[in-house]
């Protein structure tokens, strides 16, 4: 028997295509030979004929584009592969299933966007789709991203600093916390038009930030990820990136950054205040009540035996950057 | 009418389902080893043995009532190895927790069993299945006797517990667990007379 041995260096088959073209075969295949029939069967009457049988599957993928950035230092840990970064998700408006946002999201219409920034500012404004790429310098920075559910990856985020935005609003004195809001558009969303799809959450998605939390420099707007704009799934086509917190604080498809007086309301905080608090930063010493969050696993390259345990460290291993915000704060009753 | 099938027909039959039984699995961590499950093939292999074993329970209480809805007796012949599948998908989903999950952290393992009340009740449900599997020969059915049925009576506690237990492990999406309760609490309304002499044998007299 042959046993062939690879090591994780090898390129795969699936290596070779070129992206480019990987992400245009069904235009490519489209223009192989099939004009005649091509230009019957436009994309929406290909649309309809797949609403027939109720299929949400979208007539062409989600184009990403390339970003220019200034890049990050390298980074000691190894990446998590592009492909498992954006076919593993929980993006709960486009499916509670962790493959679901990657195929329900590819329809998913960024442009034109609006986010607005309101609230106790003496500046609110609001950016187009345009600004958000043109308004502040773009820098890559990779982050681990720890899930509650005790799994990880490490992401190069291509984005800006939110105390960037933040000073450009110049908060009033009256200004604690920041209110986050994602897009609510059942038309374009699934899961918010369908509670089952939804995983029973009310939408739209809230989160928040204190105000000294959203100044640190590691809270990053994220635009891009693997030198690309962001796909829908990672939530394109800008989000909050928090990596000392649980990966449910880094909300996706923003639409509003509110500055508030009082803590907001965030969303898996109203659904179970028991298990997901407002601060949510890692902790491997406060078990979420169903789970340890001492451990988690390490999403890399490989198969079923390649996925490796590894402890978790306090505020994600950022400690040294963010322990400063919670001096004095009990971070077993604020988790 | 009755339908009735060959004596002959049967052993091909069983074959069929043994390899509509096992053609998954066997599929399944194929497509794991070479990590072609999706990113996180852990979760997926946990995932998919669980609901399997759910599946495998349910469609083992439904043959009962559908041999003498249908009036299929030969049904029942296949009731059995039905049970058994379900047996090595919950085992299988307990050693892919064991193995991939916590990679073999024992203490952690036995940690999260008594910790956490949801894997308690799936564990719980995994040890009364393991005792109906280990009794199911027929040697030791006639052996037991009277006590046979009683024990295997134990299956409606297994499959509440699994449900139970598959509904307390979710963030938020509870509807499916719920599809499983009706079902569940539907395949009990076919029972509902050795549910209710249970409870008049219970009551003091």
């Amino acid at each position: 028997m042959l046993i062939k041995r690879t090591n994780r260096s090898d390129s795969k088959e699936c290596d070779v295509t070129d992206e480019k073209i990987y992400l245009n075969r069904r235009e490519i295949v489209k223009n192989m030979g099939f004009l005649g029939a091509g230009t019957l069967l436009t994309t929406t009457a290909a649309a309809s004929v797949f609403d027939l049988f109720g299929d949400d599957t979208p007539p062409a993928l989600f184009k990403q584009t390339n970003l220019e950035f200034t890049s990050d230092k390298p980074f000691a840990e190894e990446l998590t592969p592009e492909e498992k970064t954006i076919t593993h998700n929980n993006f709960y408006e486009f499916g509670a299933q962790k493959n679901q946002p990657a195929e329900l999201g590819q329809g998913f219409k960024v442009d034109p966007w609006q986010l607005k920034i309101s609230g106790e500012v003496e500046k609110p404004f609001t950016l187009d789709y345009d600004d958000l790429y043109s308004s502040f310098d773009l820098e890559e920075r990779i982050y681990r991203l720890r899930c509650v559910e005790a799994w990880s990856m490490v992401v190069p985020w291509i984005g800006f600093s939110l105390a960037d935005l933040v000073k450009r609003a110049k908060p009033t004195s009256k200004a604690k916390y920041l209110a986050f809001e994602t897009l609510y558009d059942p038309k374009q969303m699934p899961g918010q038009r369908n509670r089952r799809l939804g995983g029973g959450i009310d939408y739209p998605y809230l989160e928040g930030l204190r105000i000294d939390e959203a100044m640190n420099p590691l809270a990053l707007m994220s635009v891009g990820l693997y030198g690309k704009t962001l796909p829908p799934q990672n939530g394109a086509p800008i989000r909050l990136v928090v990596p000392w917190k649980y990966g449910f604080k880094s909300i996706k498809s923003v639409v509003g950054i509110k500055f508030v007086e009082k803590q907001p309301s965030t969303t898996w905080n109203i659904l179970a205040p028991n298990e997901y608090g407002f601060y949510a930063n890692v902790n491997p010493e406060v078990d979420h009540p169903r789970w340890s969050q001492a451990s988690e696993r390490r999403i890399t390259t490989g198969g079923i035996f390649a996925q490796n345990r590894i402890a978790t460290l306090p505020f994600n291993g950022y400690g040294d950057q963010v322990a400063g915000l919670y001096k004095g704060m009990n971070l077993r009753k604020l988790y | 009418m009755a339908i009735t099938v060959s004596q002959k027909a049967i052993p091909y039959l069983k074959a069929l389902v043994h390899l509509a039984a096992l053609y998954p699995i066997v599929n399944l961590y194929y497509q794991a080893i070479n990590d072609r499950l999706g990113a996180d093939p852990v979760e997926a292999v946990i995932h998919f043995t669980g609901i399997g074993a759910i599946n495998l329970l349910l469609l083992s209480l439904s043959i009962s009532p559908a041999a003498k809805f249908f009036k299929i007796g030969a049904l029942i012949h296949f009731r059995r190895m039905i049970g058994l599948y379900a047996f090595v998908y919950a085992l299988c989903h307990i050693l892919n927790f064991l193995s991939f999950e916590v990679q073999f952290d024992l203490r952690l393992f036995i940690d999260e069993i008594f910790e956490r009340p949801y894997i308690t009740v799936g564990m719980t449900a995994f040890l009364f299945l393991t005792a109906l599997a280990v009794t199911s020969m027929a040697k030791i059915r006639r052996k037991m006797k009277k006590n046979w049925q009683k024990l295997h009576n134990f299956t409606y506690l297994i499959v509440l517990l699994g449900v139970v237990h598959f509904y307390w492990s979710v963030k938020s999406e509870i509807i499916e667990p719920l599809i499983y309760f009706a079902l569940y609490v539907m395949l009990m309304g076919f029972r509902h007379q050795k549910v209710r002499g249970w409870i008049k044998k219970r009551r003091p007299q």
